[in-house]
């Protein structure tokens, strides 16, 4: 499925200034994959050495919480849109 | 350090300086501000603070404040309260409710916060301040950025209880109101503070407004007689006050200022929003975000960036986290204020509530001096508790019609008693 991962100010440096990724990917795991091939030095960012998502990074399918709707194994559609966060919250 | 202070990554250490920045770019872990301890054990002292007003200022040395720092309007020394009423009420001595309901100047220990926050705002040159919030934060925010003649611009979920929206528009803040929950508004200002470059608070600030909350904990060690207590009882929404409270006991162990000793750290949430309460209580080693669904409107973070650090302060103390129902948080509130006159906020029922099912699991023992947080003022949520006390019928205004009164209230008090 055709989908764009939103790439955070502070990851624009391994992007080479890319504020967006366009990729086709059938799971957000597959698409966050995709990715860290394409950028290799995000790698470390996005996971950690166990292979997790990172404890202190946030991501959204569209407006939800992908932690709601089963983790990165959850499927995607055309024209969907991940956003990578950095977790700041409390107020 | 040039300054006896600068941001350090949580995870790997790395130290940045100072600047408006909340996440390590290397390893995108939170910030925090770090001391160089041995430097403020030669600069600051309990002497020298001695003949200081009693409010967060005092503790100006052990927080990240400029060395020619003047304090702006007086902010938190707020009273450490016995309630022994309260306490017999819950079969234990030695109880203390650290009273922020009366944190000046908007009724919360958010004052703290919003503080320092405020002072690095002015430091890197801010004059737009703001914050994603679920009431309290915002109404301190407006009051402090009026005080100071900054603009501030906050942002809430759109169906925050009305007295907290009146408590920060007075001010002449501007609101943004937001359809979504808070974790939705905080994702938002995130994106905010990326792209306007505005100080918000609990933002890009975030690392120098947390540290205001330790001044909760310093003022509750000097308010016991510069000693710790056995267990403190905290109510956790992002996690962060409960955490900053241990790391205030610390450096007051650090610096020397009071004995060590263990203290045990008790978290309290709602039952509808309670991710860290559930993480300990299931011994999870990543909590798990909860969609909120409770009166504790300011408690209602389901996705709480300082869970794990909360978590693992709990855990190291050997305390605990319970989180009780939104009946149990009505009738806490209505305890607090029938035995020790106290009107606290649902954030406040919670902490009580929790407190006293942590009493009947013998988590906290009789004789152990607990000190229960009271983080702000039921003005704030009256909404939550007025379904309990429906309007009474009015009366003549006769002599006789008020006799007849008291005869018909004695007669319903004797008909109750008797059944």
């Amino acid at each position: 499925m055709p989908v764009t991962i939103e790439i955070p100010t502070a990851f624009r440096r391994f992007t080479e200034g890319a504020p967006k990724y366009d990729c086709s990917a059938a799971t957000v795991a597959e698409a966050l994959n995709r990715l860290t091939a394409q950028f290799p030095a995000l790698s470390r960012h996005v996971r950690d050495e166990g292979g997790q998502i990172r404890q202190f990074l946030n991501v959204y399918l569209n407006e939800e919480d992908i932690r709601f709707l089963g983790g990165e194994a959850c499927a995607l559609k055309e024209g969907d849109r991940v956003l990578l966060v950095p977790s700041i919250a409390g107020g | 350090m040039s300054e006896p202070f600068e941001l350090r990554c949580r995870e790997c250490g790395k130290g940045w300086g100072n600047a408006p920045r909340s996440f390590c770019e290397d390893c995108f872990s939170p910030l925090e501000v770090a001391y160089d301890y041995e430097f403020l054990k030669k600069r600051a002292s309990r002497d020298k603070l001695s003949g200081r007003a009693f409010n967060m200022w005092r503790y100006a040395e052990l927080l990240p404040l400029a060395e020619d720092f003047r304090a702006p309007n007086a902010v938190g020394g707020t009273p450490l309260v016995a309630a022994p009423k309260l306490a017999a009420r819950l079969g234990v001595q030695n109880l203390y409710l650290k009273n922020d309901a009366v944190c000046f100047p908007s009724l919360s220990f958010k004052d703290r916060v919003v503080g320092t926050a405020l002072v690095a705002a002015r430091r890197f040159g801010f004059s737009t301040v703001g914050c994603s919030s679920t009431g309290n934060l915002a109404n301190a925010v407006a009051a402090q950025a009026a005080q100071q003649g900054l603009d501030a611009c906050v942002f809430i979920p759109a169906d925050l209880e009305p007295a907290k929206i009146l408590n920060t528009a007075v001010y002449a803040a501007r609101i943004v109101r937001i359809n979504g929950n808070y974790d939705h508004v905080n994702r938002l200002c995130a994106q905010v503070a990326d792209r306007f470059q505005w100080g918000l608070v609990n933002v890009n600030l975030r690392p120098y407004y947390s540290e205001g909350s330790k001044t909760h904990g310093y003022e509750i060690a000097e308010q016991l007689g510069w000693r710790l207590p056995d267990n403190v009882v905290v109510p956790m929404a992002g996690g962060s006050l409960i955490t900053k409270i241990g790391k205030a006991f610390k450096e007051l162990v650090t610096l020397g200022w009071v004995e060590a000793k263990p203290v045990r750290f008790f978290g309290a949430q709602a039952t509808g929003c309670s991710p860290i309460a559930d993480g300990v209580k299931r011994n999870l080693a990543r909590f798990e975000p909860q969609k909120p669904n409770t009166i504790a409107r300011s408690l209602a973070i389901g996705n709480p960036a300082d869970g794990p650090f909360a978590m693992k302060l709990i855990r190291d103390s050997g305390g605990w986290a319970e989180d009780i129902s939104d009946l149990e948080i009505v009738d806490a509130i209505k305890l607090v204020a029938e035995t020790e006159g106290i009107f606290t906020e649902t954030a406040g029922g919670v902490t009580a509530g929790v407190t006293k099912k942590l009493i009947l699991q013998g988590r906290i023992g009789a004789n152990e001096t607990t000190v229960v947080c009271i983080t702000g003022n039921g003005l704030k949520t009256t909404d939550a508790i007025a379904a309990e006390f429906p309007a009474t019928e009015a009366i003549a205004p006769r002599l006789e019609a008020f006799e007849a009164y008291l005869d018909s209230q004695l007669a319903v008090a004797a008909g109750a008693a008797k059944a």
